[in-house]
């Protein structure tokens, strides 16, 4: 052994990689392990819909495997799909695409969300978002070489994002504003008049706006208005949809990207080289969706609806006050007479009424005092979680 | 008024409170709504989904094919709702196709519907012929699926 190879041998090496050695591991793993030790846990912790995804889609999935329908598409998707797709953006939300160039198919709205800060960011770069945020947002920007720049949001404002609260934080670095609407964890949507100043900012300040609109078909009292199709956005901003929520499709993966020609290319590219195409059975299933699936949608909107009255006049009743969130099916009371933070909120109440909730803290600083509670469950899990959460907040109320 | 009636159709013994809540009416406008449907019979009657065989009973169902001889002016009516004052009749629908009638009945065992169709059924001056089914499963009734394979369980906390 020469001296150089012996100096190179006595080196002590870190396997794992510096960016995700630093990450915080997920606030929501210590809940995982811990609701699934304890037996009848009700748990509002599930951020999924508790619908099996409807059967006719699963039948367009299964015949095209009987039909033997099992090789690779191409990179975009299939083209029938981002045709169904393309019409159905134009028809709910106003917005026109391209099919042929405009639209990406991806694993879930989780690749396209890592595909898209991939594509955009140099080492350094900054991301804006609005915190509370879901839990990949600060995550895939970090992975990205990125900086996440949290804009706290807070209850008094229903939690929505207010330009006057970005403007501050633009710099040289940043590159783009991550937007969710409706949210997760908060329920909360967002104004068209908000939605116009952000616009207004991101041509002020040439960024770019990404809309995670995985929710979008969950709204309540009042439409969605889709980013893209405020005017003179669609050039500078990438929409995020995805199957999951709407359709119930959590499982399938399947979601897809919507931008510019100059915008969707170098995206496509890393998902080429990464995923390379989104499975078959799944896109078969989603083209099946978007062609038969509206009445599920209303059905299953109309369903959630229900139970999210239920959910806010209930938190508000036993004593954790809670904003009437608008979108997708989460309830975000807060549970600051109870003087805990929420991590040992949703602990104790596990423990002692096993009931699982998720403590704001894990998505983000500003979502400390509050905790996230999905209401895609049946109204009698939620009437009887609610009876055991009021029982918990009058012992420990403080005053 | 359609979205009350969606939640009862559901689950009968939600209450007025609970669907006030639900849909954001009052409590009394709720109540005024389902009283109106009850009025005019949108409402037909509040029923339980009971499984017998959990106590032990012994319940035998057979669907009757019956062809009719149509009478003069009311055509199937009058013998149809002859038919339909036997107890043992559960349902009875005039069908298209090869046969008349489809009658759903119901007792505690195969001979009692045996002696119900050839003592009671066959027997009346316009039925022409009976074709008897005896039910051997039940998969689905009412729109519920029975027995159900295994549920899948989702995640006990997702993001």
């Amino acid at each position: 052994m020469t001296e150089i190879q012996h100096t190179i041998s006595q080196i002590k090496r870190n396997f794992i990689s510096q960016k995700v050695d630093n990450m915080p591991p997920s606030g929501i793993r210590k809940f995982f392990d811990l609701a699934s030790s304890m037996k009848e846990v009700i748990s509002l912790g599930i951020g999924e819909p508790d619908f099996v995804t409807p059967w006719h889609i699963r039948e367009a999935a299964t015949y095209s495997l009987q039909k033997g329908q099992t090789m690779y598409t191409s990179n975009s998707g299939l083209i029938e799909l981002r045709q169904e797709l393309a019409r159905y953006l134009e028809l709910h939300y106003g917005v026109s695409y391209d099919p042929e160039c405009e639209i990406l198919i991806t694993v879930g709205t989780s690749e396209a969300l890592d595909l898209i800060a991939r594509a955009i960011l140099n080492p350094g770069e900054e991301i804006i978002i609005p915190d509370p945020y879901y839990i990949a947002y600060p995550a895939d920007i970090v992975l990205a070489g990125g900086v996440p720049v949290p804009i706290p949001t807070t209850k008094e404002n229903n939690f929505s994002l207010r330009a006057v609260d970005i403007e501050p934080k633009i710099n040289e670095r940043t590159k783009a504003i991550l937007i969710g609407y409706p949210a997760n964890p908060t329920g909360a949507v967002i104004s068209r008049n908000e939605l116009n100043n952000i616009a207004h900012l991101a041509h002020k300040y040439n960024l770019l706006v990404i809309s995670d609109e995985i929710y979008a078909r969950l709204v309540y009292d009042g439409e969605h208005i889709c980013f893209p199709s405020i005017f003179g956005m669609k050039e500078q901003s990438i929409l995020i949809g995805g199957f999951s929520k709407s359709h119930a499709m959590t499982g399938w993966r399947i979601g897809y990207v919507a931008a510019n020609q100059e915008l969707i290319q170098p995206i496509t590219k890393i998902h080429q080289y990464t995923m390379l195409c989104a499975s078959t059975m799944a896109q078969m299933a989603a083209i099946e969706a978007l062609k038969h699936g509206e009445d599920d949608v209303e059905k299953m909107v109309r369903e959630y609806d229900r139970r999210r009255r239920v959910i806010v006049k209930r938190l508000n009743e036993i004593g954790l006050s809670c904003f009437e969130s608008k979108g997708a099916f989460y309830a975000f009371p807060s549970i600051k007479v109870t003087g805990m933070t929420s991590e040992e909120f949703a602990e104790k109440l596990l423990n002692e009424e096993k009931v699982a909730v998720i403590p704001g803290l894990a998505f983000g600083q500003s979502g400390e005092g509050f905790v996230r509670c999905c209401y895609a469950t049946s109204l009698s899990n939620i009437e009887e979680a609610l009876k055991r959460m009021g029982r918990f907040v009058s012992k420990y109320k403080k005053s | 008024m359609k979205q009350i009636l969606e939640i009862l159709e559901h689950n009968a013994r939600t209450t007025a409170e609970q669907i006030a809540t639900m849909v954001g009416l009052s409590i009394s406008e709720v109540e005024k709504i389902i009283k109106q449907a009850e009025k005019d019979k949108t409402i037909v009657k509040y029923k339980t989904i009971i499984d017998w065989s959990k106590l032990g009973e012994e319940e035998v169902w057979a669907l009757i094919e019956v062809r009719l001889t149509p009478q003069q002016n009311v055509g199937f009516d009058a013998i149809a709702e002859h038919i339909c004052q036997f107890p043992q009749v559960y349902s009875a629908y005039l069908v298209s196709g090869t046969y008349d009638l489809a009658v759903l009945v119901k007792g505690k065992t195969m001979q009692e519907i045996a002696s119900f169709v050839t003592q009671k059924l066959a027997p009346l001056e316009k039925v022409q012929s009976t074709v008897t089914h005896f039910l051997l499963k039940r998969y689905k009734e009412n729109g519920e699926i029975f027995q159900l394979p295994e549920e899948y369980k989702r995640l006990p906390i997702t993001p």
